[in-house]
């Protein structure tokens, strides 16, 4: 009996490669993705990405619509980044109609966009802080951003989809003690950034952050990653001092480009907290730059029936980086063709590099760090089924499909 | 960061005042909404001249309209983006304060 015990039995564990299914429905992510995940023990080797769970077709909705009723689609493709949505289309039909507008607007407009940047970079912090279970800074962030959001509800009425742009202009106006009250809130933002900052600077979140989620410099060239995913890795990218649009080539010299070289998560979020100052920055610069004049020109139905057939495409910088609208009117106040390129689209293919070689536990972390907005990067790909054959469309190719209609 | 600064930040958070607010559902005791603040539409039958340009420009098809060429509004379908309001040449249509809004009779979120 003796001599069994002692007997050591060898167990064989195979640790070959397994395949883990994440999503799209999982309690570690907020949106739908679907991450197939092939593991060697707590190693990540390979990564097959799938979206497509939360397709809206707002592309297709856009085009049986006017242009009024579409400027208020286009805002609820994302809540978070609503206003840079509607800027992006507004500009766009603003350059086929020729329409100019007042420096005032153009101010307005930066302004909103400045404080939706830090609403959504203060969201993002939070979700960080939530995912590495520090849930104290996660309130304590969002908090933060409870005075931004009130400070929208003031200006322009409403929380998340502000409707402040319009053709030719803005919809509200800002009166001078509303210019102090924004003055006043950004003092106690300031004061709590900088508390972030600290916090953000502690070990235990450095160690849960640093090293996760690494992307490096030629991967994010690559990739075409853009934003703060991109800034984060390095790369400068800034649609805001590159192609500058609305105020911001007066504003040039009040904001520089925040750049990290670390390129993990750590880096990705130090890139977001430090953006807050220069946004700050910004909406004291233009809080005192503020042209007087009209907000907007005349009637949105006369302008509506003003713009001719033709096309545009207009970049912009959304929090989560560049947003491309290609807009193709058809001179009777509709569009043959609205094209939307969302920031999420060329970040959620960093992905893949980020999480190869890093542990399972890390992916909540690392799909957060890009900020992703799933619904806003839904597309739909032609599949013709008695061809059997997948149609992928380009540029020529959308703009005979506009011609044919 | 330190742990002075931690015990403070405890301390200060056990004696500071909730920052969440109660939701009375009295009227007059509710939450006060800021002056531009997007609610149910307020509608003036008598200003309305029956042009229909809220019409051609409510991104929801909220408006509809009547037989004595005036509109009726179906809130349920509302986005609260408030483009009638603005478009309106006699400032017929405006939004007014009230956000309680939820109802179990639907003939409650027709504005006529």
């Amino acid at each position: 009996m003796t001599e069994k015990f002692d007997e050591v039995k060898e167990v064989k564990v195979d640790y070959t490669r397994l395949r883990v299914p994440l999503g799209p429905v999982h309690p570690a992510l907020k949106e739908p993705i679907s991450l197939t995940v092939t593991v060697r023990r707590e190693e990540i080797l390979d990564v097959v990405i799938r979206l497509g769970h939360v397709h809206r077709g707002i592309e297709a909705l856009a085009e049986t619509r006017n242009l009024i009723q579409t400027l208020y689609l286009v805002e609820r493709i994302c809540g978070i980044c609503s206003h840079s949505h509607t800027t992006g289309f507004v500009q766009a039909l603003e350059e086929i109609g020729e329409i100019e507008l007042s420096d005032r607007s153009l101010h307005l407009r930066s302004l909103i966009f400045e404080l939706e940047r830090m609403q959504s970079h203060l969201f993002l912090i939070g979700i960080m802080a939530y995912e590495i279970g520090f849930d104290t800074l996660f309130m304590f962030t969002w908090y933060e951003r409870e005075k931004i959001l009130d400070l929208f509800e003031e200006i322009t009425g409403n929380r998340i989809h502000h409707s402040m742009n319009t053709l030719g202009g803005v919809r509200w106006d800002l009166s001078p003690s509303f210019v102090e009250k924004v003055n006043c809130s950004l003092n106690k933002i300031e004061k709590s950034a900088k508390y972030i900052q600290e916090v953000f600077q502690d070990k235990t979140v450095e160690k849960r952050l640093c090293g996760v989620g690494v992307l490096d410099y030629d991967e994010a060239r690559e990739l075409c990653v853009v934003g703060p995913t991109a800034r984060g890795s390095g790369v400068k990218v800034d649609i805001r001092k590159a192609y500058p649009y609305a105020a911001y080539s007066e504003l040039k010299d009040d904001f520089s480009v925040v750049l990290r070289n670390t390129a993990d998560a750590q880096a990705r979020t130090q890139v977001r907290i430090l953006e807050l100052f220069e946004s700050i920055n910004l909406i004291r610069a233009i809080l005192e730059k503020l042209p007087d004049g009209p907000i907007y020109k005349e009637s949105v139905i006369k302008l509506m029936k003003k713009i001719p057939e033709g096309e545009a495409t207009s970049l912009v910088e959304a929090p989560r980086g560049e947003l491309l609208y290609f807009v193709r009117t058809n001179g009777k106040e509709g569009l043959w063709r609205l094209n939307v390129r969302t920031p999420t689209i060329p970040n959620v293919l960093g992905l893949k590099p980020m999480l190869i070689g890093s542990e399972i536990a890390d992916i909540p972390v690392t799909v957060a760090s890009i900020d992703p907005c799933m619904a806003c990067a839904n597309r739909i790909t032609v599949v013709d089924q008695d061809k059997r054959e997948t149609i992928v469309t380009d540029l020529k190719n959308l703009r005979n499909r506009g011609k044919k209609q | 960061m330190k742990l002075g600064n931690m015990l403070r930040d405890a301390l200060r958070a056990l004696l500071h005042k909730p920052v969440t607010v109660r939701y009375l559902t009295r009227a007059g005791e509710m939450v006060s909404v800021p002056e531009r603040y997007r609610g149910k539409i307020v509608y003036d039958k008598e200003a309305c001249i029956g042009c229909l340009l809220c019409i051609r420009t409510c991104p929801s098809g909220v408006i509809t309209t009547t037989e004595e060429k005036k509109v009726s509004f179906n809130i349920s379908r509302c986005v609260f983006c408030a483009q009638c309001a603005e478009i309106c040449p006699t400032d017929a249509i405006r939004l007014g304060s009230d956000f309680e809004i939820v109802t179990s009779e639907k003939e409650d979120l027709i504005v006529q």
